[in-house]
């Protein structure tokens, strides 16, 4: 069974201008241990998705409908106290800037014990030795000492373990990691990345990697969707959505990505930009700016649908025609 | 003056040391020693009319600060930048300085922050038109301005609207345009596309080297992103703590780097197409630039570091084609 079901989500923004859908029927789900990508530009809805998951929507934005089920049952609805056990015991965050994820006044080591007393029947002493093994686990040299340490003490890429430290402390089956390393240099990057694939696989915690980082996504994970506009464009296994992309948004993604095995004169260019919540085209939302386009394009839009091994929302593949 | 044999651009030993020092009264109570923070120490480089050097590096090297101060933002410690054969730095304190500022231009990296809310597109474009007194005619300036947003693929309308209406790929193109607007030989570029999504980065690097092509442009481009850069230069620089580590063109730092920092980079660069293969990833982090190491500022985190690299600093060296500062390299080690 799926630890993680997204069934037809939709998250709304009510404004006074109308209703604005921020996120429009996106589903998909997360095996217990697998690591999802999930990959878009600036407002494709990634993290929006993150946030609905973990039950973070920030007011006006609400679940319009749709479900959300983690091991078969709904969060989505949860009374906000009940929901609260469940964030950090059952589902851990990861989020991109590590020092605003810190309390700057508490050191780690008071952070990581609240959290792991707040979820486990554990002593303050036991949480203390946990706190640390924690910390070592994480790759934190020293970590007797630097547990009493404040998150100002600590560099980038070691607050993101302290961080990912946090996130681990209750045993977690599933963690979304949002941005996780879209602040720390490319070195530091490489480190973080490997620790936190390592570390799940470890404890076979389920991870949701929201990224913008193409990079990332193939070297970390087992399945990718790419999101534009609010929807799931394609979800499949990531090396073929990478080698083999079916819908033409992430073909056009992936070849203006600069490649470092390659000259070219010029990098391709999908030309416009991502549509305004307040003007998404009829259709495909992609529409406008795809090369392939149809008149049924811009009338109705597609589902996802099988496209090799891939499954693709566009109406290329909808007919299980010619691609 | 110009000449057609001599780098356009020509840095030698420049240095930049900024005071952080506590303030005075705390120095005195607390008995606290000055601190020196040697953002750059020591960086020389050439760059050929209508070429691009690239400066990479992470965080906290000193690329921007080389930036700033080849535009004349900075007053450099020590050494100097020779722009078209002539002392640049002591050019920019006099009244002919005004002529050398027109032909060195800046983009930033933070397109929602180098523009003025408050102006419309065509006052922000219009105005080094109208600072260095090239136009002085409305008429006129409304045309060039045009002109200069078609130049950056934007609509000659555009000048009458607020950069708010615009994305930041766009006003990315803005800030383009606004370079532009001197007519510049040499336009240093501060992590351009760090800000933008991948699909509108590509649409900007694209214009970039349009306008290279179209204009014989010089560019100083800083950025982080190896891949950015393997497309965009000729000439690449490393930087670390401060100091050029390799620079050679870009061929032959991409296929053989030398320096084991430079290989270090190039390992730590996600690979696209390889799914799911590990990185190795680097142990150690960039030390902090107060209290650097001693001898070369890489050997804590090298694997081919002896007692001689943290004890004597190593210069940049001539090999073939390339410029290193490594001891193993000089001795052949690697």
């Amino acid at each position: 069974m799926s630890l993680l079901q997204v069934k037809n989500l939709v998250v709304e923004f009510p404004s006074r201008k109308g209703t604005l859908r921020a996120l429009d029927d996106v589903s998909f789900d997360i095996a217990p241990g697998e690591i999802l990508g999930v990959v878009g530009e600036s407002g494709a809805g990634k993290s929006l998705t993150g946030a609905a998951i973990i039950g973070l929507l920030e007011p006006p934005g609400r679940v319009g409908s749709g479900e959300i089920l983690l091991e078969g049952q709904r969060i989505d609805n949860l009374p906000y106290a009940q929901m609260r056990a469940i964030r950090g015991r059952k589902i851990g965050a990861i989020f991109q800037d590590p020092l605003t994820s810190l309390n700057p006044l508490y050191s780690v080591g008071r952070q990581l014990i609240e959290t792991i007393t707040t979820h486990l029947p554990l002593n303050a002493s036991q949480a203390r030795a946990r706190a640390i093994e924690l910390l070592k686990d994480t790759g934190i040299p020293a970590a007797e000492q630097r547990i009493d340490h404040y998150p100002h003490q600590f560099s980038g890429g070691m607050r993101q373990r302290v961080v990912i430290a946090l996130a681990l402390a209750a045993e977690p089956k599933l963690i979304v990691a949002d941005e996780p390393t879209t602040a720390l240099d490319v070195s530091i990057q490489a480190q973080i990345i490997t620790l936190l694939k390592t570390i799940c696989k470890e404890r076979g915690a389920a991870v949701m990697l929201i990224t913008h980082d193409m990079g990332v996504i193939a070297e970390t994970c087992d399945r990718v969707a790419v999101m534009y506009a609010g929807r799931v464009a394609e979800i499949g296994p990531v090396h073929d959505v990478i080698n083999r992309p079916s819908h033409p948004y992430t073909a056009g993604l992936m070849a203006c990505i600069p490649d470092m095995s390659q000259d070219r004169e010029n990098l391709h260019q999908i030309d416009g930009a991502m549509p305004r919540l307040n003007a998404i085209p009829r259709g495909c939302a992609f529409n406008p700016r795809c090369t392939k386009t149809m008149d049924k394009c811009g009338q109705q839009r597609p589902n996802l649908v099988k496209a090799g091994n891939t499954q693709a929302a566009c109406w290329l593949h909808e007919t299980g025609g010619a691609a | 003056m110009s000449n057609a044999t001599q780098p356009l651009v020509r840095a030698t030993d420049l240095a930049k040391t900024f005071d952080v020092s506590a303030p005075w009264l705390n120095r005195v109570i607390e008995r606290k020693p000055k601190m020196l923070l040697k953002a750059v120490n020591g960086v020389s480089f050439d760059i050929e009319r209508g070429k691009t050097l690239a400066l990479v590096g992470e965080s906290g090297c000193g690329k921007s600060t080389v930036a700033r101060l080849l535009v004349g933002l900075y007053e450099p410690t020590r050494g100097g930048f020779q722009f078209d054969g002539q002392d640049a730095h002591a050019a920019f304190k006099t009244a002919e300085g005004r002529k050398l500022r027109r032909r060195v231009q800046m983009v930033f990296q933070d397109p929602y922050a180098s523009l003025n809310p408050r102006w419309t597109v065509g006052d922000i474009i219009a105005e080094p038109l109208r600072e260095h007194e090239i136009l002085s005619d409305t008429g006129a300036i409304d045309q060039r301005v045009g002109e200069l947003l078609q130049s950056v693929g934007l609509s000659a309308q555009d000048r009458l609207k607020f950069p708010h209406q615009f994305s930041g790929g766009q006003r990315q193109r803005i800030s383009i345009a606004r370079a532009l607007a001197t007519q510049p030989e040499f336009l240093v570029c501060d992590e351009p596309t760090s800000a933008l999504d991948v699909s509108v980065q590509a649409q900007v690097l694209n214009i970039m080297k349009d306008l290279q092509r179209k204009h014989g442009l010089t560019y100083l481009f800083i950025s982080h992103n190896l891949a950015v850069v393997r497309h965009v230069s000729d000439q690449v620089g490393v930087m670390y703590l401060g100091g050029l580590v390799e620079l050679a063109d870009k061929h032959t730092l991409f296929d053989t780097p030398r320096h084991p920092y430079t290989r270090m980079l190039l390992e730590a660069i996600p690979k696209m197409h390889d799914t799911g293969k590990a990185r190795t990833a680097v142990a150690g982090e960039v030390p902090n630039p107060l209290n650097p190491p001693t001898g070369c500022a890489f050997h804590p985190r090298c694997p081919h570091a002896n007692a001689r690299c943290s004890s004597e600093k190593p210069e940049m060296k001539n090999y073939t084609g390339v410029r290193v500062a490594c001891h193993a390299v000089e001795e052949g080690r690697i």
